[in-house]
């Protein structure tokens, strides 16, 4: 029986600005081993990943299932790719994500919190953060886990500071840009203020 | 030395940049410190920079992520149009979009009335002058 879940909910036109161009998708992937004459029905598996596109969830599927069980992609069938989008993309949610990653010296594992309307967008700002704050590549990333995480059990500081209804702060450096990038000029006529 | 206009829930803001420039829309919710769930009449909840917002002095009292009816009421209710169409800085924005918008007829009729004022502003000048000499 082929776990046929299409997942797809389509959310109308729901702007949601991606501060960086890497946008990476949630899918889930499902596949097995090729019916062979010793078995001929094989057991099915079914991941959920995250990459930038099917093609690329499809062979990291591979890579994980390969580690798994005794099966690579010439002798294996993927059944179904489906995207994966979020419910309710107007609502805050913090996520805390497991991961495994390889450092210079090894494998560690890693648990970080992030704050986002979208678990796409959690997952953008982990592999982000992994690479600038550890310098790790998103191949040497493997998610274990993710979850959305309720405001009391939040471990980080950098996250349960803003579980705050009267958050309030105010905007200390104010950078004045041109409304589009066609009216930047190199050179000014006068200093901009900085201030508020 | 004090800041008065703080990024707060109910926070009204102008968009400064990108597809929805020159909107007000309302801070409904923080996501982190760099972003902001925004939300106006007219458009679909969603996540901004806070480096695409300029926070106005108009706040409304609203709880943080209210629905939309919530929204519009309270937007009503603070009368946020109607500040902000008599504020200073909206003034100047509207006169910039008439200005923007005119055809060569109305700019004709613009130079025909700017001619005009100057015309009474010299005559009121001679006026004081030969008065005062």
């Amino acid at each position: 029986m082929i776990e046929g879940l299409f997942v797809g909910l389509l959310i109308g036109s729901i702007c949601v600005f991606s501060f960086l161009f890497v946008q990476y998708h949630q899918y889930q992937v499902v596949g097995r081993a090729l019916p062979t004459e010793s078995d001929g029905h094989p057991k099915i598996y079914r991941m959920k990943l995250w990459n930038t596109n099917e093609v690329r969830a499809k062979s990291k599927f591979w890579y994980f299932l390969r580690k798994l069980k005794k099966v690579k992609k010439s002798n294996g069938q993927i059944l179904a790719i489906n995207e994966i989008f979020e419910k309710n993309p107007t609502k805050i949610n913090n996520y805390g994500i497991w991961l495994r990653y390889q450092s210079r010296t090894g494998y560690h594992n890693m648990y970080k919190e992030f704050r986002d309307t979208t678990l796409n967008g959690a997952v953008e700002q982990m592999y982000s953060e992994m690479a600038s704050r550890h310098r790790v590549r998103s191949p040497c990333i493997q998610i274990i886990k993710t979850a959305t995480i309720p405001a009391k059990l939040c471990k980080r500081e950098s996250t349960k500071q803003f579980h705050n209804s009267k958050i309030k702060f105010p905007l200390v450096f104010k950078k004045v840009r041109p409304p589009t990038r066609k009216l930047k000029t190199t050179y000014k006529a006068s200093r901009p203020n900085l201030f508020v | 030395m004090g800041f008065k206009r703080y990024v707060e829930i109910g926070r009204v803001a102008l968009i400064n940049y990108g597809k929805d420039y020159g909107k007000l829309v309302v801070i409904v919710d923080v996501v982190d410190q760099n972003r902001a769930l925004v939300d106006a009449p007219d458009m679909v909840r969603s996540q901004l920079n806070f480096k695409r917002l300029t926070l106005t002095d108009i706040k409304i009292d609203i709880n943080r992520v209210p629905r939309k009816k919530t929204l519009i009421e309270a937007m009503e209710k603070a009368d946020v149009k109607g500040k902000w169409e008599s504020s200073s800085w909206g003034r100047k924005l509207i006169v910039q979009k008439k200005r923007a918008s005119l055809n060569d007829f109305d700019r004709f009729k613009v130079m025909l009335a700017k001619i005009k004022r100057g015309s009474l502003v010299r005559q009121e000048l001679a006026k004081l002058k030969k008065e005062s000499a």
